[in-house]
């Protein structure tokens, strides 16, 4: 499972940081070194980005899993420099940026984007594969999600704009359910997709509020 | 009867049917789709109003069938998945049917990505399909998606929309099987050019017998210009249309006269297909040429039930 990054605009980053002028940077030594938006050289590219706006960078660091709990661990180790600014600026996903902000009382501001927890394809190549519906029906799709990867999450398809295994959306992208179809095919399981899929159940998605868990020990 | 409503009626007797589409403006006028109600009041049994077509916004569907309705010339109010979902969708269904409206066309519709608000969210809380099997819960059992009773008759004559040009070809039979199953009573069909592959189509439908347990209305887009029809040919993602027709428009001195010519042909060969029970035509934007298109394959006078 890999969070998928892109980074900001700088003009939006700059915007964020507004009135900051002391900035304290946070990359990722995990997804956003591997997706080239946090690691090692992109915050020493963003050091002197800023610094070329007037900006000061009281210090960074490159945190192995920003995400996790040693976050904390890992802020305290250079206290003295995150002291010395007013706002910290983190290049990894959302769930790294939620957790630095739980371990610091300064505003924290993302230089990225999160897009979407991703699959590799080919070398460098990503494409979402779940977006935590809460209600898995892979076992009807031959483990190829309809919601993610169909334009218009359909639970029956095709939809009348899928022509020679594309998606209507995009001649690049492909069509979910020409891939389901082939598969089960290939399975000799295709009449499983003459039943038809009932309406579902949305409310374990985001569309039922905040989500939260705890797990059984 | 399901509906009473004129489509139905014709459809039932064994006619075959003409069906012809009409779209909103993009803005307020009433007397816009008025003035299409009156160019199609004769030539067609009941007219399609387009749900934001392409996901370009216009005004609602319902409104237009309303107007529509109110000329006296029946409507089939189309409805996309892409805008509503189940609560405004059951909704607007209860209101359709208060206002008189009988027959309901049911789609996915259009990514909004080819629209004019294309950084739209997409809805799709519920599929075309479901859709389909909503409205004959609502209307067969008198409930809602939750189980709760609808107060009140809810009379509807369902229609769905199939594209037999869209891939993968060997499965679009099961998904009309599977639409049929949900409910849907008549079809309208994407627009057909390339006969020989409806022909096809066509077959598997009747090998399956599903041409008995529903009514098949194909699809006619009449070309006006060589542009549009290479368009057509090139842009438009689920038509197939072949490259002869192109050059047989490239070659003609009027673009306007070979796509009626056209138009004439396929109707003609549709008429003699089994298992097609009625054409519907998308002449969106030329509705004026519906009625001579509709006397020159002797489907006029419209029978009056
Ligand atoms: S169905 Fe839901 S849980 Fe399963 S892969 Fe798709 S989004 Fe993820
Ligand atoms: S073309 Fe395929 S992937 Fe694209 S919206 Fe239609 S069914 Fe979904």
């Amino acid at each position: 499972m890999k969070a998928i990054t892109g980074q900001k605009p700088f003009e939006e980053i700059a915007q964020l940081l507004g009135k900051c002028e002391n900035v304290y940077i946070v990359g990722c030594g995990t997804c956003a070194t591997m997706c080239h938006t946090g690691g090692k050289a992109e915050v020493l590219k963003m050091k002197e980005q800023l610094e070329s706006t007037g900006k000061k960078v009281t210090g960074w660091m490159v945190i192995p899993t920003p995400c996790d709990t040693l976050t904390e661990d890992a802020l305290k180790e250079d206290t003295e420099a995150i002291k010395a600014a007013s706002c910290l600026l983190v290049m990894a996903c959302a769930f790294g940026v939620q957790t630095v902000a739980l371990y610091t009382d300064k505003a924290v501001y993302p230089a990225l984007n999160t897009l979407f927890i991703g699959q590799e394809e080919a070398p460098g190549r990503f494409y979402e594969a779940c977006l935590q519906c809460g209600n898995c029906v892979l076992g009807l799709t031959a483990g190829i999600c309809p919601l993610v990867r169909c334009a218009k999450g359909l639970l029956n398809g095709p939809c009348g704009g899928s022509v020679g295994g594309k998606c209507e959306v995009s001649p690049e992208t492909p069509c979910a359910w020409q891939l389901i179809i082939d598969r089960l095919k290939e399975q000799g399981q295709l009449e499983k997709l003459e039943k038809i899929t009932p309406i579902r159940d949305w409310s374990t998605s985001l569309s039922g509020g905040p989500r939260r868990t705890t797990v059984k020990s | 009867m399901k509906a009473g409503s004129n489509l139905e009626k014709v459809l039932e007797s064994g006619r075959f049917a003409v069906t012809a589409e009409a779209g909103p403006p993009k803005g307020t006028s009433a007397a816009v789709v008025q003035k299409k109600a009156e160019t199609l009041r004769n030539a067609c049994d009941a007219v399609n109003i387009t749900d934001n077509q392409t996901a370009i916004v216009r005004m609602c569907s319902l409104a237009g069938c309303v107007i529509v309705k109110q000329q006296g010339v029946e409507p089939v109010m189309q409805m996309v998945v892409r805008d509503r979902n189940r609560i405004a969708i059951q909704s607007d269904v209860l209101g359709a049917i208060a206002l008189g409206i009988r027959n309901i066309l049911c789609l996915t519709g259009d990514h909004q990505k080819f629209g004019n608000h294309p950084s739209a969210r997409g809805v799709y809380d519920i599929d075309s399909i479901q859709l389909i099997q909503t409205l004959k819960r609502m209307r067969d059992e008198k409930k809602f998606i939750n189980g709760e009773d609808i107060s009140g008759e809810v009379p509807l004559f369902i229609g769905a929309a199939e594209n037999p040009f869209a891939d993968p070809f060997e499965f679009r039979v099961i998904r009309l099987a599977k639409k049929i199953e949900a409910g849907a009573d008549f079809i309208q069909t994407q627009a057909v050019y390339d006969v020989p592959k409806f022909k096809r189509w066509m077959e598997m439908v009747t090998e399956r017998g599903l041409d008995k347990k529903t009514h098949i209305l194909a699809g006619i887009i009449p070309i006006r210009a060589v542009g549009m029809a290479r368009y057509m040919r090139d842009n438009v993602p689920g038509i197939s249309l072949p490259n002869e027709l192109v050059t047989r428009m490239e070659q003609a001195t009027s673009g306007k006269e070979e796509g009626l010519k056209i138009a004439l042909e396929t109707i003609e060969q549709m008429k003699e297909i089994p298992g097609v029970h009625g054409i519907h035509i998308m002449a969106v934007g030329w509705e004026d040429i519906v009625p001579t298109l509709v006397e020159r394959v002797k489907l006029l006078p419209r029978p009056v039930l």
